[in-house]
């Protein structure tokens, strides 16, 4: 697995990736995709007058019967020019639709900026397309056909999605990622995969086309961020359903009773009515619920993951079990040398003086932390290696498997350090005493193999030192390499199993080490010596249990697990195979977003809800608004449910209208933000959300009716 | 011993001997339903019957059989009343009206009971025995058939079968409902009731004129009619006439068989899911609902503000004096929760914030504990509903005993809740805008509109109860209320089966600390805030221009 170390360019974030929706509600600047504020609101106003058209309003059945509401109140205001009334109410109707177009619009508007920066990117080029005989002929872009074979120069805009086949080049994928280092594309392995719109900085590729023209990875982001190609999710399928359900129901409620009503003696206008209605079904949720969806997939956007459908970021809410690699995501990429473990009478200082000494020239990571760790534990200098006169530098190579110094030409000290097994041998092959059979008792040979073992028992990785010098040659030491887990994820692991999320650690490395750092990193399980096949078995076994499993992968042999798993994340340094396969890409290329995914499913998931509670919690107040102003002249007993004491049957309706359009407005911030989240248990998340958004659902329609009725009766003439 | 202080002990009795006898009872019950050997009186039932008691029935097929089944019922009752007068024992009586005969039948077969008949004047003996009798009993377990059928979509997974409703059926009616039916007749005869098979009885009475008496089989109709949340009395004065109902432990024993069924099925329902506690979420739920109505409507017959009634003490118009308030508003609340609709008392003379949450009880559902069965099944649909808003919040697709609520499921169970306001609404408004329907009503202003209110939400809702005061035996009432009593029964199953069928077909989803815990205290608050808000709040407007309009006024 390829890891991107390199610090991204936030040139489309405006926040690091790692922070959590913790933002007030109210004031300072919203989260990054463009601030939620009044010259937002007015740049989204023509799109959200255009939404106002009967056939896009049908598709969302609350709104659409707040819209023939409004025509219906707004025909009765013209037949009776001189009520005030019809007209304010009719007024208000048409806010309450317009609003919750303005909450789609700005929802929508927050994709648009990027889908215009990716448009630059998708510029018609001229594609130098390799015919059978190797004769280039130039193309248009969009006359590409899968198979067809281009070649890409230096300064060439690869003209489509495609495999390299041919050649190795470095590749400006800013366009795409927005991160300005260029990145390595070659032919063969992992890394072959290259994206049409992104551009070749240097040497000369042969790229398979493997994407028809229109269909291309930018084609399909520049859909995702402008919600064009966004289809209802299950979840908000079956919303849409119980909302209309709901609607129905109070439809009901509302037609019949005028027969009650003419009954009691108390005929209502179809003003009134219309009022009534549109204040009881649920248009607080009805009118934010497609806002919610476009921000949870624009949330995602803005942390450099496309999603290619809704349904994927549902499921993340819903994964119970997170398959994670160990490298990369729970450890640091690379061993860190933690300790130096002497044998055969050597000290601790002689080891790290001469595992210091030879690996001043190694510029692996693992060569580095040893230099760095010498240098803390035993104070020896850190010195660059061309100091050293004469020093010839043995590098590590797969067949030796050891890497070291000879100093003066050869003549001087040597020093080795690497497998076991390699370090041993070298000591043998020089007439050093390494085994046991030399009658001598406890042989070097012998501890240093129980010293290796127990350090892979720990879960380590153990470097054998030698050395050759006047004392001839022998086994110093150990080197003790460790995985370091990185900082905070134990703490991570932990609120996952508090939100009922099992983490599973992937690896490639024996068992023991793995048991170890898991131990270490505390995940509840893991996959040592892990293959291709282990991996797709245990992801069927979890389905198989009823559990939703997600996972992050890069090569193509990644690509069938990823697609089998239910939220698969590609990373976009990852082979074509491995995008197609995946159901989300992330552009980062950091396999620790898993973790902000499954987050951010939940937070589109909580919202919604939510908000439903909130909106069905309303109607109780208006119903003690709007049902005494109806029906107290004819049964003035019924004035006594009037207990907010509004000040006139036709302020405590247009209150009522009033509060459910402004209400709408209110809460198009936390449509757009999400609610905030915080990992705890269902139980815990069910009380909070509930006190918050039942009960404040509950009484703040009470609070905010009565103080419009307040503000309308300061109106004169009215009240 | 303080009036009060009996009223609540009299509570806390009740409370007490179902808690004791619902685990026994629905532990039994469970094994009933998923017991996979046949009785040989079951096999024989099957073989005359021309059932296969075995084959497993997937939910449009179960369907079907319930459909077919009570379609028959109403044909078989249809045809009884109309050839009455060839029929033998019909005591000479007339047939039934076309219109009538509809509405009897209907009300019978929807476990309604609702009577727009007075039935020692219209119906003869083979018509009571073979027609209504026998309806008492399959009605009741067909609902119970059906209930099951949904637990069993919760419990089975990766299957779309369903059961057996034959089976389901006649083991509703041979294993539970005649035992219990036996032995709550003995019971109520030890407790005063009548059981014999005399004719009249000729009694001079004190001031010397003659009355005349008809006994019969009275105790034996009375345990069905309770246990099966029936309703339909032997006498016309149903559970207020001395024969039926003679003293206040017979009282008591009456509300515990009509609640006895109803909330024993949550344990059945826990045991099969596998989750006892899941059954007491669910009888939680109901037994809230159900305590409030009855503190209400106490408290309301009390307090009533009446010159007249303040010296009496409380509204004691209609109730009978060996009950008092505290035994009539038990009677009356338990009755109207359960869809039984037997009367002690006479509901239209209650307060009018008594009749309203009579009429509230009613409009609810059915499902505080409700009908036998299809309270159950109605509690779980309000379930699947309340799952579905807060299992949002804690920020997952809905699941409820691991099952996914997802677009279909959320379509039968809106579908289901849909069917109540319809018809209640609908009927209401169809009788108050029609001049058919304001013709019959004897009573005007909010009153006279709580009374044909009453009507609807009792027949939609298959309670059968009747707050009287209009003359229901017309063309328009028979139609409209049996059109309501049918689609009010059968439609709602066919939703349930469609659900049990699909919840069937998913495979589980493994309880995880992020699963929403549907056992707990605070989901129970959920459900009861859901259905209140949800279901309750539709009819508020209706309910203000009724009972609060006439409260609130006096």
């Amino acid at each position: 697995m390829s890891i991107q170390t390199t610090t991204p360019t936030p040139v489309r974030r405006a926040e690091p990736a790692h922070a959590p929706e913790q933002e007030p509600p109210s004031g300072g600047p919203s989260r990054g995709g463009g601030a939620f504020g009044p010259r937002q609101l007015a740049a989204s106003l023509p799109d959200a007058v255009r939404k106002l058209d009967p056939r896009s309003m049908v598709k969302s059945p609350v709104m659409f019967v707040v819209e023939v509401g409004s025509v219906l109140t707004t025909v009765l205001a013209v037949l009776h020019p001189a009520d005030w009334f019809g007209w304010v109410i009719a007024a208000w109707l048409w806010l309450t639709v317009l609003f919750a177009n303005l909450a789609e619009a700005v929802a929508e508007g927050r994709g648009k900026a990027q889908a215009d920066t990716l448009r630059r990117a998708r510029t018609d080029s001229v594609a130098r397309r390799l015919g059978a005989d190797g004769a280039e002929e130039p193309v248009p872009g969009a006359e590409l056909r899968v198979g067809d074979r281009v070649v890409c120069e230096a300064g060439d805009v690869i003209p489509g999605d495609g495999d390299v086949v041919e050649g190795v080049a470095s590749v400006d994928e800013s366009a795409i990622t927005g991160e300005s280092a260029p990145v390595i594309r070659e032919s063969g392995g992992d890394r072959s995969a290259v994206t049409g719109g992104t551009k070749v900085l240097s040497d000369r590729i042969v790229v398979r086309i493997t994407t028809r023209p229109g269909e291309t990875f930018i084609d399909r982001m520049i859909g995702l961020v402008e919600g064009a190609a966004r289809q209802k999710t299950p979840n908000e399928i079956a919303l849409n359903i119980l909302l209309a359900a709901l609607t129905i129901v109070f439809l009901l409620a509302v037609v019949t009773l005028q027969p009650f009503a003419v009954y009691a003696g108390a005929e209502q206008s179809l003003t009134v009515l219309a009022a009534l209605l549109v204040c009881l079904i649920p248009t607080t949720i009805g009118a934010l619920l497609s806002a919610i969806g476009i921000a949870g997939m624009d949330r995602l956007v803005q942390r450099n993951v496309l999603a290619t459908s809704g349904r994927a970021v549902e499921a993340a809410g819903d994964v119970s079990t997170l398959l994670l690699d160990k490298t990369g995501t729970i450890t640091l990429g690379n061993r860190q040398a933690a300790g130096f473990v002497p044998v055969h009478g050597a000290t601790a200082a002689e080891v790290a003086e001469a595992a210091q000494l030879g690996s001043l020239a190694d510029e692996t990571p693992e060569g580095r932390s040893v230099v760095a760790l010498a240098e803390d534990e035993h104070g020896l200098r850190s010195r660059p290696a061309d100091e050293l006169e004469g020093a010839v530098w043995v590098p590590f190579t797969a067949r030796s498997r050891m890497s070291g110094v000879d100093l003066d030409g050869g003549a001087g000290r040597k020093v080795r350090k690497g497998a076991a097994s390699s370090v041993l041998a070298w000591v043998e092959e020089r007439g050093g005493r390494s085994r046991a059979e030399d009658g001598a008792g406890d042989g070097a040979g012998d501890e240093v193999r129980r010293v290796t073992e127990e350090i892979s028992e720990a879960g380590g990785t153990p470097l054998v030192v030698a050395v050759e010098d006047e004392a001839g040659p022998r086994v110093l030491g150990v080197i003790h390499l460790k995985d370091v887990v990185k900082p905070g994820m134990r703490e991570r692991f932990e609120e996952l199993r508090r939100m009922g999320i099992r983490t599973v650690m992937i690896t490639g490395d024996n068992p023991l080490t793995a048991r170890a750092i898991a131990e270490e990193a505390g995940v509840d399980d893991f996959l040592a010596e892990a293959t291709p096949e282990d991996k797709m078995a245990l992801i069927r076994r979890e389905q198989a249990g009823g559990r939703l499993v997600a996972m992050t992968g890069d090569g193509t042999n990644d690509a069938p697990a990823l697609a089998q798993a239910d939220v698969g994340v590609a990373m976009n340094t990852g082979t074509s195979a491995a995008k197609e396969a995946g159901n989300m890409v992330d552009l980062d290329s950091d396999p620790t977003k898993l973790i902000e995914i499954v987050e951010i499913g939940k937070q589109l998931l909580i919202t919604r809800g939510a908000l439903t509670t909130f909106s069905i919690a309303n109607d109780v107040a208006k119903y003690f608004a709007i049902i005494p102003a109806m029906f107290a002249v004819a049964y003035p007993g019924l004035d006594a449910l009037n207990i907010m004491r509004l000040s006139s049957p036709e302020s405590a309706i247009l209150s009522a209208v009033v509060f459910n359009a402004l209400i709408i407005v209110a809460l198009v911030p936390l449509a757009l933000r999400g609610v905030r989240y915080r990992p705890m248990s269902a139980e815990g998340m069910l009380r909070r959300n509930l006190g918050l958004y039942g009960l404040g659902g509950l009484v703040a329609p009470f609070a905010g009716i009565k103080v419009i009725d307040l503000l309308i009766t300061l109106i004169p003439g009215v009240g | 011993m303080s009036q009060t202080f009996a009223d609540v002990l009299q509570i806390v009795a009740l409370v007490g001997a179902l808690a004791l006898v619902h685990r026994p009872l629905g532990d039994y019950m469970a094994r009933v339903y998923t017991s996979d050997k046949h009785l040989r009186i079951e096999r024989w039932i099957h073989r005359c019957v021309g059932t296969d008691p075995s084959a497993a029935m997937r939910w449009p097929v179960y369907l079907r059989a319930v459909l077919a089944f009570s379609a028959a019922g109403v044909l078989f009752l249809y045809a009884m009343q109309r050839l009455q007068d060839k029929l033998p024992m019909s005591l000479g009586f007339a047939p039934i009206d076309p219109d009538q005969a509809f509405n009897t039948a209907a009300s019978f077969v929807s476990n309604t009971n609702w009577q727009s008949y007075a039935g020692e004047s219209a119906m003869g003996h083979l018509t009571q025995m073979a027609g209504l009798a026998v309806q008492n009993f399959v009605s009741a377990a067909v609902g119970m058939a059906v209930a099951v059928a949904l637990v069993r979509g919760f419990a089975r997974s990766r299957t779309g079968e369903l059961g057996n409703f034959w089976t389901d059926l006649v083991r509703g009616v041979v294993r539970i409902l005649l035992p219990l039916a036996a032995v709550a007749a003995v019971l109520l005869v030890a407790a005063g009731a009548v059981q014999n098979f005399s004719g009249m009885h000729e009694v001079h009475t004190l001031s010397g004129s003659v009355q005349h008496l008809p006994g019969g089989p009275v105790a034996s109709q009375e345990a069905i009619k309770e246990l099966g949340t029936n309703g339909g009395g032997f006498y016309n004065a149903n559970c207020s006439h001395p024969f039926e109902n003679p003293n206040g432990f017979s009282n008591l024993l009456e509300i515990f068989l009509i609640l006895l069924i109803p909330l024993s099925l949550p344990r059945t329902f826990g045991r099969m899911v596998g989750s006892l506690r899941q059954g007491y979420a669910i009888v939680a739920a109901m037994g809230v609902i159900w305590l409030a109505g009855v503190v209400a409507v106490t408290v309301s017959e009390y307090a009533h503000p009446g010159t007249a009634a303040q010296l009496a003490g409380g509204a004691m118009e209609g109730k009978e004096q060996r009950f008092g308030e505290g035994g009539s508003s038990l009677f009356a609340v338990t009755t109207t929760m359960t869809s039984t609709g037997a009367v002690n008392s006479f509901h239209d003379s209650f307060t009018a914030f008594g009749g309203g949450v009579t009429l509230l009880g009613m409009v609810l559902g059915e499902i505080a504990p409700g009908g036998v069965g299809s309270g159950l099944y109605g509690m779980l649909v309000m379930a699947v509903i309340a799952v579905f808003v807060c299992g949002l919040m804690v920020g997952r697709t809905p699941e409820y005993l691991g099952k996914k609520i997802g677009p279909r499921e959320i379509k039968l169970a809106a579908c289901y809740i849909l069917i109540t306001p319809a018809l209640v609404l609908g009927g209401t408004g169809l009788a108050m805008a029609l001049p058919d329907g304001k013709e019959a009503m004897t009573n005007i202003g909010a009153h006279g509109f709580t009374e044909v209110l009453y009507a609807y939400a009792s027949g939609s809702n298959n309670n059968g109860s009747a707050f009287a005061g209009f003359g229901a035996d017309t063309p328009f009432f028979n139609t409209t209320i049996g059109l309501c009593m049918l689609l009010g029964r059968f439609l709602p199953m066919v939703f349930v089966l469609a659900l049990a069928g699909s919840l069937a077909r998913q495979a589980p989803v493994p309880v995880t600390a992020g699963t929403l815990r549907t056992e707990k205290p605070l989901f129970t608050g959920v459900l009861v805030g859901v259905i209140a808000i949800v279901t309750g709040l539709t009819f508020f407007p209706a309910l203000a221009l009724g009972p609060l309009a006439e409260g609130m006024s006096s």
